[in-house]
């Protein structure tokens, strides 16, 4: 199943701060099914290119549109913050949070809660604030947050930074199972095992310019440009 | 020094004989700075939060006005609502100089700008930390709003708390508009404004000591009930 | 739950003090109010004429300011000249004196003025300013105030310098500040008498017929003011000269002084 707001058209986007260019120009077209991984050295723009796409970023230039057209697309995706937003309140009132903006009566709302932590295998006190959770187990919660809407397309920046390896696993497991449920990911991620194992798609960001794309298998079998070649070789650039 | 020894003894003989005096201006204290509280936190809480989420133009403006009237004096408050409560002012067919009311009406215009800046300060910070979320959940406006007003309710009540130590300790305003009537107006600080007048500084002292009892007690009730929220459930 | 409970409170607490009586306004002076008589007469015009009479104890001058504005539905206070112009102006209906108390000079028990030794109230003045002893004026526009400088003028001194300090404040405060400096002070007897911080202060001087001080009672004038209650004010009116009221007044002691004399004449 495709998503019914894509394909999102990104047209010359570029985002100055300060008079400075910090992404862009930047034009592409996300559409199809499968993870879309976001690479690249720090600084090169991944952060900024995830928020522009999901419309958290004012556009200096150019424009991003999504078929939906209207601005309620975002509420038919999802994003994971780096660092996740801890609300003031129980792990299960954050993870059910969401529903309680689209309406959703507390007690259903909080059932479905309790589903989606299991789903991503948040195994805590959900009557816990959130404040007393580890890393990774804040990850799991903005995660299943992030999946209670069932979002058609999925932004996550950086979800596994800091996380040892368990966690990680659980995590690429629990998007997976999005991904085959047919939920639209884009992630970034410094770990090049983690876009190996996980990418059907990469775009590869440098000095915020989109300079490579391609599908996974083809970019790490043989990517075509210096700068890619030694971030996956993993090579100290000058 | 004796003043104060014999204003604490006074105090004590007020308090466990139940002064029927004492009982009467210290509930009518409560009752005009509890509801000059709520009517206060109703206005001035959301409009915290409003300026803290909400970019407009005149937002700098607002902020600095609103801190400046922190500071605005009891008195020229007290004269203010004097001059248009009067029978010969522009409200003046309400009737309401010399009343509770008016006293009110007072101490919701002097603590008002004190709970709309303590809680903007609360709010921007947790705005700060919510902002991408609750952008990205399309929350709307009022939605956000409740959300921050809802989590920040503790650094709220502390706001609110901070417009009721304003209000019960404040004589300038009340005075003048409200007009020390015994039996009808007269508050616990009026009272003491009254007594010290008399010289009767053992007395103004005992009701200066209650006063503050008062004060402590209604700061130690209201922590102990959010107290008992947190330990279920937050 | 925690917004029920103050709630609750809220309600409770406005419920205990729901009114009764039919109430009526009328603003005094801080000298009427300070001699503790309005605590004897209250009660009782109270129970005869079912009116709760609610006092707002200001200057003379405010409280003249406060019948202006139609804020209050009667005025008691001492100053003859500013009365009689309060009616001119159509304020009051009429004049209605009722009762005299009088003034008495206030000074270190020392006397270093030797105003004891005055033979009348402007001759303890003159004392007071040649020794430049510190003097407290209320300062504030109200009837002692005007007392006070009715009493320079006739001595023919016009008080100023570092001795004489107007305080702006009230009769109370004014002889605070008069205990806490050791200071000369013209005060009314029953705000003396019921004074508390005497301090190291003594009544040196009284009993000259110019410190006579009368006090009248202007009703509002509803012609001007259609809300002010002119029954109740009336029916007050007839209480305070009735001889209920002379009784009381007459009786009123402070300390086995007699305070007020009761002199309001039938109409």
């Amino acid at each position: 199943m495709v998503s019914a707001i894509l394909p999102l058209v990104l047209e010359d986007v570029e985002l100055r701060r300060q008079g400075k260019r910090i992404l862009g120009p930047v034009s592409l077209t996300l559409e199809g099914e499968g993870i879309t991984v976001v690479m690249g050295p720090n600084g090169a723009g991944k952060t900024s290119l995830l928020r522009a796409m999901h419309g958290l970023e004012r556009i200096n230039r150019g424009r991003a549109v999504w078929q939906g057209g209207a601005e309620d697309v975002r509420a038919r995706q999802a994003f994971v913050f780096q660092t996740p937003v801890l609300m003031r309140r129980s792990v299960l009132d954050c993870i059910a949070y969401p529903l309680i903006l689209d309406g959703v009566a507390r007690r259903d709302a909080r059932a479905r809660g309790e589903a989606a932590a299991e789903e991503v295998g948040l195994h805590v006190t959900l009557s816990a604030p959130v404040s007393v959770l580890s890393g990774g187990e804040r990850q799991k919660m903005a995660l299943a947050r992030a999946l209670i809407r069932a979002p058609e397309v999925l932004f996550l920046d950086e979800p596994c930074a800091n996380l040892d390896l368990h966690s990680t696993a659980e995590i690429e497991r629990v998007l997976t199972a999005a991904r085959d449920r047919g939920t639209r990911i884009v992630m970034s991620t410094h770990n090049v095992g983690q876009a190996r194992r996980l990418a059907d798609d990469i775009l590869f960001l440098f000095d915020g310019r989109l300079i490579e794309t391609g599908s996974g298998d083809a970019f790490f079998a043989g990517p075509g440009t210096p700068e890619a070649r030694a971030h996956i070789n993993g090579d100290l650039l000058p | 020094m004796n003043d104060i020894v014999e204003g604490l003894w006074q105090a004590a003989r007020l308090v466990v004989t139940l002064d029927p005096g004492l009982a009467e201006i210290t509930l009518r204290s409560l009752q005009v700075t509890v509801t000059a509280t709520v009517i206060a936190s109703a206005i001035g809480l959301p409009m915290g939060a409003w300026i803290a989420v909400n970019r407009f133009r005149l937002r700098r403006f607002a902020i600095a006005i609103l801190n400046a009237l922190m500071g605005l004096p009891p008195v020229v408050v007290g004269l203010i609502v004097y001059v248009l409560l009067s029978r010969s002012g522009p409200l003046g067919v309400l009737g309401l100089l010399f009343t509770p009311t008016a006293m009110i009406i007072a101490q919701v215009i002097i603590i008002t700008p004190i709970i709309a800046s303590i809680s903007h300060q609360a709010i921007r910070e947790l705005w700060a930390d919510y902002h991408d979320l609750l952008i990205s959940l399309h929350a709307t406006r009022a939605q956000r709003i409740k959300t921050l007003l809802w989590d920040g309710r503790r650094a709220l009540m502390t706001a609110s708390l901070a417009g009721f130590g304003r209000a019960i300790g404040e004589v300038g305003a009340i005075m003048i508009v409200g007009g020390n009537i015994d039996h009808a107006t007269r508050v616990l600080t009026t009272a003491i404004a009254l007594e010290t007048g008399k010289g009767d500084f053992g007395l103004a002292l005992a009701l200066g000591f209650v006063l503050i009892a008062l004060a402590i007690a209604v700061n130690l009730a209201l922590h102990m009930l959010s107290g008992t929220e947190r330990g279920s459930r937050w | 739950m925690m917004f029920k409970t103050a709630f609750a409170a809220l309600s409770a607490l406005w419920l205990a003090t729901a009114a009764g009586a039919e109430e009526l306004k009328m603003a005094v002076t801080t000298s009427f109010a300070n001699s503790g008589l309005a605590e004897v007469l209250l009660p009782e015009i109270q129970k005869d004429t079912g009116i709760e009479v609610q006092l707002l104890v200001v200057g003379t001058g405010q409280a003249l300011k406060l019948g202006e504005a139609g804020d209050v539905d009667a005025v008691l206070v001492h100053a003859k000249a500013a009365e009689e112009a309060f009616v001119e102006a159509g304020n009051a209906t009429h004049r209605r004196e009722i009762m005299y108390n009088d003034f008495v000079v206030v000074g270190p028990a020392g006397d270093p003025a030797g105003a004891k030794a005055a033979g009348s109230a402007s001759e303890a003045f003159a004392l007071i300013e040649e020794a430049q002893a510190p003097f407290v004026s209320r300062g504030d526009d109200s009837g002692t105030h005007k007392a006070e400088l009715k009493i320079w003028a006739s001595a023919g001194i016009e008080p100023a310098g570092d001795w004489y300090k107007a305080v702006g404040q009230g009769m109370g405060a004014a002889l605070n500040t008069a205990a806490g400096m050791d200071a000369y002070i013209f005060a009314d007897r029953a705000s003396w008498l019921n004074f508390d911080n005497k301090a190291g202060l003594d009544l040196l001087f009284q009993g000259d017929p110019a410190l006579f001080n009368q006090y009248a009672y202007l009703p509002v004038n509803p012609e001007k003011h259609a809300h002010v209650k002119a029954d109740a004010a009336k029916a007050l009116e007839d209480w305070l000269v009735s001889d209920k009221a002379k009784g009381l007044i007459e009786g009123y002691q402070i300390g086995g002084q007699k305070l007020f004399h009761f002199n309001a004449e039938a109409m």
